[in-house]
């Protein structure tokens, strides 16, 4: 329950820090759309085309997105050495990784939450009765990218070079998530059902819950000053 | 002191001597005694080199799963220059695996490279662990190193299956394993002497390797020394 209740404390924090400045939460933003206008600029897509890209165009957004996020995640704590504030204080580093895990996926799921509909509209698709399987699907590819981005983002946090280091270390270890979720997407686009999508969302919830456990258990050693 | 440094030189001495005659002994073997393969002819040799390469690779990364996990538990220095030592030489091994793979694979396969799911596995191995070189080198506090470095090694550990899991469902292209199959012992459908010349090959890597770590692991060790003096006449 203290794992909880001081996961729903950190959480809030971070929250009440990012909707007073809103500072990721603007850039991912923009930066998400950005790359909708780069990709149509690239590709030049045809109508046909796009339904099968889509997925595709939409988690190479989400990825560079969520580094964006991934590598400001600690900034906060790093200024004004508040880190080593809150590894003093008698807090379970649990908590703390459920805490930055949690808002980085809040930030995220809100960009997504805009972008895929822009999506939809910017490219004319018609398939709007998919959204809400599609978003069941993002949430939880955002939910493993989150917990091993957390990871992998505390433990690059002491690094030079750290941003370009992140998404080095990272993308390697996300291949499970991108595999998973982009072929997810693909049969639910192409049949319009789950069924054929069931074992990479089996693999995908597989993942979250390995993840998530292995980050409570071993963020001790993660975050350590 | 210099008794057993001479001694333990000694021992890493003869253990390159015996990786260099078994790596010899099986080159003669797999290239001069072991007949071609039915189907692939010649070309198929290559085998010889391919499986352990990728085997000792597999060990090696296991070895930096171990280090890692006994660094984070026990906070001894070795048990990080392990983990450290085994890294490179699984890199290594590595990205030895994939270029004798693209040489058999173009008489074979007719391409270089293709997207099919060990293949791809083997590549992904090989940016997992350079990409812990990497965050190695780039912390400078050398404890912050270490520790992040095992986290990575035991995340890395524990995504592997996962990895394999995915993009076997992706695709899968390559050979299906012919030595170890359910349906017949091994001697009953590979020549013996492909089995003898693999064995061989086998056990010189293995010992190439032992013989490979213990050289990186004392590079390890001496930077520590050299760093102890430093600090003790305060350079």
């Amino acid at each position: 329950m203290t794992l909880l209740r001081q996961t729903y404390l950190l959480l809030s924090k971070d929250l009440l820090l990012e909707l007073r400045r809103r500072d990721s939460l603007l850039t991912m933003f923009f930066f998400g759309t950005l790359l909708l206008f780069v990709f149509h600029f690239a590709f030049d897509l045809s109508p046909d085309r796009i339904a099968e890209l889509a997925p595709a165009l939409l988690w190479l957004a989400f990825l560079f997105t969520g580094t964006l996020g991934l590598a400001q995640l600690f900034q906060a704590e790093r200024d004004n050495h508040c880190l080593d504030a809150l590894l003093l204080s008698p807090l379970d580093r649990g908590a703390l990784f459920l805490a930055k895990t949690g808002f980085n996926f809040v930030l995220m799921f809100v960009v997504e939450l805009v972008v895929i509909p822009l999506f939809w509209i910017l490219f004319n698709l018609s398939a709007w009765n998919l959204l809400p399987q599609l978003f069941l699907v993002t949430l939880l590819g955002t939910v493993g990218f989150c917990t091993l981005g957390t990871i992998t983002a505390a433990i690059t946090l002491r690094a030079r070079a750290k941003e370009l280091l992140l998404p080095l270390v990272l993308f390697p270890l996300m291949i499970p998530v991108i595999l998973a979720t982009i072929r997810c997407m693909e049969s639910i686009m192409k049949t319009g059902g789950m069924t054929e999508a069931m074992p990479w969302l089996r693999l995908l919830i597989g993942f979250d819950v390995i993840f998530l456990t292995i980050g409570i258990l071993i963020f001790d050693w993660v975050i350590e000053s | 002191m210099a008794q057993s440094t001479a001694a333990v030189k000694k021992r890493k001495g003869v253990l390159g001597g015996l990786a260099l005659l078994a790596i010899i002994a099986g080159l003669c073997w797999s290239l001069l005694i072991a007949p071609p393969d039915g189907y692939q002819g010649e070309v198929q040799r290559i085998m010889y080199l391919h499986l352990p390469s990728i085997l000792t690779a597999y060990l090696s990364y296991f070895l930096v799963f171990i280090g890692s996990g006994m660094y984070l538990w026990k906070r001894e220095k070795k048990d990080d220059l392990l983990a450290h030592a085994a890294a490179e030489l699984g890199v290594l091994f590595t990205a030895l695996t994939i270029v004798e793979g693209s040489i058999w694979g173009k008489p074979t396969w007719g391409v270089w490279w293709t997207w099919d799911a060990r293949l791809t596995l083997t590549a992904i191995l090989l940016l997992i662990y350079a990409g812990y070189l990497m965050l190695r080198s780039l912390i400078d506090d050398e404890q912050r190193a270490a520790s992040a470095a095992a986290i990575l090694g035991i995340i890395g550990f524990f995504d592997i299956p996962l990895i394999h899991m995915s993009v076997y469902w992706w695709r899968t292209l390559h050979q299906p394993p012919s030595i170890l199959r359910p349906d017949k012992k091994p001697w009953e459908n590979v020549h013996p002497d492909m089995l003898t010349a693999l064995a061989i090959s086998f056990v010189g890597f293995l010992l190439l390797y032992f013989y490979l770590l213990s050289l990186r692991y004392r590079v390890g060790e001496m930077r520590q020394e050299i760093k102890a003096l430093r600090l003790e006449r305060g350079v």
